[in-house]
């Protein structure tokens, strides 16, 4: 099996661009930037104002785009510039990619007016054929396919070897690093752009997780404070791109790797009390996780994250713990490759020898991933 | 090494499979309607169609789930193709031996569920979101949240089968029930299982998403007689047909497969794919990355282009794909592809959409097993510049040892599988 390196990261989120400032930020350790007004009482950690053009050149582009997909457009954009990769058509156009993604944005207005309309329509039925017809953007639906961020980013950037997208929320994060992980070290392939983006700042996402119950609705809390005072996630906005080679690979390049994907994990079964730190103690085992520092996933919702700290006070004792949720916020799909990011970056800076990331889903789901030095 | 491909890696075999579509439940009964020229393509009566410039679709009308929604018939689909593969197969039907790779329609909430939090808001003004979040908060819709996931139908699966690890649920559009079973094979090939279960499932015909494609000009508008209106490679084709299914393929390590006795249908012996840059929607006009995606899969396979008898197309009828997969078949396979059979399923079927590549994927292993090419039904205005031999009309019996499927997608898309009756050169 060949040895997996990180070459290139691009990150976005409500904690600034690019790796540097998101590692001034978690040493910094003061609170990350909310918004607790538009969503109200939802707070979201918003992604700050980014000049498009700097990685989307084309305007063209930039309108046939949701949030979710500039972002991650953007993200990818950075990857590849760090990576050296940006300008060498050849080498991206065998570079794979796997995207994990949510599905896009709706019409907030429209579906407003129908759900409006629909309770007075004397044939509701034909008054949504109407309106749907009339009233939906031809376009919004490509801004909606959850594999149209990576169609984005194959026509944005030119990253063309070929394109996965997965889905299944938290899971697929984590599930994304692990098939480009493996796909690598089999030598089935060389180079990957893998990774996610997430827009927080969406009235139907906060609807879904507000359905489950399963949202903060109060000022921002530390996630591992949150339990206590009841649990729950914030969403934040964000977007994380890697790229991960075989050493070999990035040696014959001139790549310059930050970190060592030594191995990923992750499993899921039927939630009961116990399981997610059952669950955890079996990754852990299954990584040979040694680490000194921890970029925790936590989500905040209530049982889980307690589980999770007991279970890293075992795995992991003496380690410093850093959450995830307290510099971006919950990422979703976008969380795995943000902790890895983290991860690499301490790693790259000789503050960290070994990192475990962890991700337990907010519903379902548990991995890690644990990193070394290059 | 008889178990290996040429390239040392361990091969594999297709040991069970299962699909439902709206030609029939389970693979003989659909197989018998498919080479019968059958259409399963009907007036759409699951909803109003007034307004509508498509009314019809190959929904599945035969399976009822509550609530009614693409995320739940989904579901119900993937589990009817899952239980029959798994069934042929004879592993145990709850404790699979393996990991589970599956091709699921992206999801989210439907206008039915959109309504009864708007009714439950009490706003009877204008709506808002802060109406629907304001009756999300009482709790009474908590089961909505699982419903309008998107790892929801991967976990029900994974958890009524009792497949091993974190399921991937995926989607790579049109190509996605392709892009399951090669996750599939390459899992195998690396070591990491050796069995998986692998499926595409699409089951949602619901007005936004008709509309949506609708919107995009792709569908075909000919709704008066809608068994005809699905025409791939005719000169009036105008458009694909929407279609729902669920396929289901059990891979195994051949070796593991023999040695538990069980019966080999068929093997998957190489998988291709190529990113497109293009356009969102369109390919490149030079057909290189479905040429490509071609190549490879046969290259992968290690099989020349001159071994391959037979092309289970894409074949969406919309003008733009049938031009542009005949072209690319025709770059690879040369002056061969006047004669070489090449049909589409989606004359029949309609366009499953995310299952589509796993339902022809089970479609191609039948015409291996039983030597009968299902034809392309409604071949009656010829396309000059697709001078292919569609199998027009009549299934043709032929021996068949192996089979290129292609699948194409937007977002750039395209993936290509090879299966046959056995290895080359094994």
């Amino acid at each position: 099996m060949r040895d997996v390196v990180i070459t290139g990261i691009g990150l976005v989120s409500s904690a600034g661009e690019g790796l540097e400032a998101h590692l001034a930020a978690l040493a910094g350790g003061t609170a990350p930037n909310t918004d607790p007004v538009t969503f109200e009482p939802f707070p979201v950690h918003p992604v700050g104002p980014l000049e498009w053009d700097r990685q989307i050149p084309k305007k063209s582009d930039q309108r046939q785009m949701e949030a979710w997909q500039k972002l991650g457009c953007y993200a990818a954009g950075l990857a590849l510039d760090a990576a050296g990769a940006k300008e060498d058509a050849t080498l991206k156009g065998r570079m794979q990619l796997i995207v994990s993604a949510g599905g896009g944005e709706r019409d907030y207005a429209v579906d407003g007016q129908i759900l409006t309309g629909l309770a007075k329509a004397d044939n509701p039925g034909v008054f949504l054929n109407e309106r749907l017809m009339g009233d939906l953007r031809p376009t919004l639906f490509l801004a909606q396919l959850s594999n149209l961020l990576a169609g984005n980013i194959s026509i944005v950037h030119g990253v063309t070897g070929a394109s996965r997208t997965f889905m299944g929320e938290e899971s697929s994060g984590v599930d994304a690093i692990r098939i480009a992980r493996e796909r690598i070290a089999s030598g089935q392939d060389e180079i990957f752009l893998v990774g996610g983006a997430y827009n927080a700042e969406r009235a139907d996402v906060l609807l879904i997780y507000e359905m489950g119950g399963f949202l903060w609705k109060k000022p921002y809390r530390p996630v591992w404070e949150r339990p206590a005072e009841g649990g729950g996630m914030i969403l934040g906005s964000g977007a994380c791109f890697l790229v991960l080679e075989s050493r070999e690979h990035a040696a014959s390049r001139g790549a310059t790797p930050l970190a060592a994907v030594a191995a990923v994990a992750s499993d899921r079964s039927r939630r009961k009390a116990g399981s997610v730190e059952g669950a955890l103690h079996a990754l852990s085992r299954q990584l040979n996780a040694k680490p000194d520092v921890v970029i925790s996933g936590a989500t905040g919702i209530k049982g889980i994250t307690e589980e999770e700290q007991a279970g890293l006070k075992d795995i992991a004792p003496g380690a410093a713990v850093h959450a995830t949720g307290d510099l971006v916020g919950h990422t979703m799909e976008a969380q795995a490759a943000t902790g890895v990011a983290l991860a690499a970056g301490l790693i790259a800076d000789g503050k960290a020898g070994e990192a475990l990331v962890t991700s337990i889903g907010h519903w379902r789901g548990e991995g890690a991933i644990r990193l070394t030095k290059a | 090494m008889a178990f290996r491909d040429k390239q040392g890696r361990p091969l594999v075999a297709v040991t069970g499979m299962g699909v439902v579509t709206s030609l029939g439940q389970g693979k003989d009964d659909t197989w018998a309607a498919l080479t019968a020229g059958k259409s399963g393509i009907h007036r759409i009566n699951r909803f109003p169609t007034e307004g509508l410039r498509t009314t019809i679709a190959g929904t599945i009308d035969s399976v009822d789930v509550e609530p009614f929604c693409a995320p739940m018939l989904s579901e119900r689909l993937a589990m009817l193709a899952a239980e029959e593969a798994v069934g042929q197969s004879g592993l145990a039907q709850e404790d699979f031996p393996g990991a589970l790779f599956i091709a699921v329609p992206p999801v989210e909430m439907e206008w039915p569920q959109r309504e009864a939090l708007a009714k439950a808001s009490g706003q009877d003004g204008d709506i808002t979101y802060k109406d629907l979040l304001k009756a999300a908060a009482s709790g009474e819709f908590k089961p909505w949240h699982d419903l309008f996931i998107f790892g929801t139908v991967a976990d029900r699966v994974a958890d009524r089968f009792g497949t091993r690890g974190s399921p991937i649920s995926l989607s790579t559009a049109c190509s996605s029930g392709a892009t399951a079973i090669q996750l599939g094979v390459e899992a195998i090939r690396r070591g990491e299982t050796q069995a998986a279960l692998c499926i595409g499932t699409d089951g949602s015909v619901n007005p936004e998403s008709l509309i949506r494609f609708s919107l995009l000009s792709a569908l075909s508008t000919q709704n008066e007689t809608p068994e005809g209106a699905s025409k791939p490679f005719s000169k009036n084709r105008d458009g694909f047909v929407m279609g729902e299914g669920g396929a289901a393929l059990v891979l195994e390590d051949a070796e593991s497969a023999k040695a538990r006795g069980a019966t080999i249908l068929g093997y998957v012996l190489g998988c291709g794919e190529k990113g497109d840059g293009f356009h969102r929607t369109r390919s490149s006009p030079d057909g290189m990355p479905a040429i490509t995606a071609i190549r490879q899969a046969l290259e992968d396979a290690g099989v020349l282009p001159e071994a391959i008898d037979y092309i289970n197309a894409h074949g969406t009828s919309t003008p733009e794909n049938d031009k542009m997969e005949a072209m690319s078949c025709t770059a690879v396979f040369g002056e061969r592809m006047a004669r070489l059979p090449i049909s589409s399923n989606k004359s029949m079927i309609g366009h499953t959409l995310t299952a589509a590549g796993a339902v022809e994927a089970v479609m191609s292993l039948m015409t291996i097993g039983t030597g009968r090419i299902p034809p392309t039904i409604n071949y009656q205005v010829p396309d000059p510049a697709i001078p292919l031999d569609v199998v027009p009309n009549v299934a043709r019996d032929a021996t068949v040892n192996y089979v290129l499927s292609n699948s194409f997608g937007f977002g750039g898309q395209n993936t290509c599988l090879v299966f046959g009756a056995e290895p080359k050169g094994a």
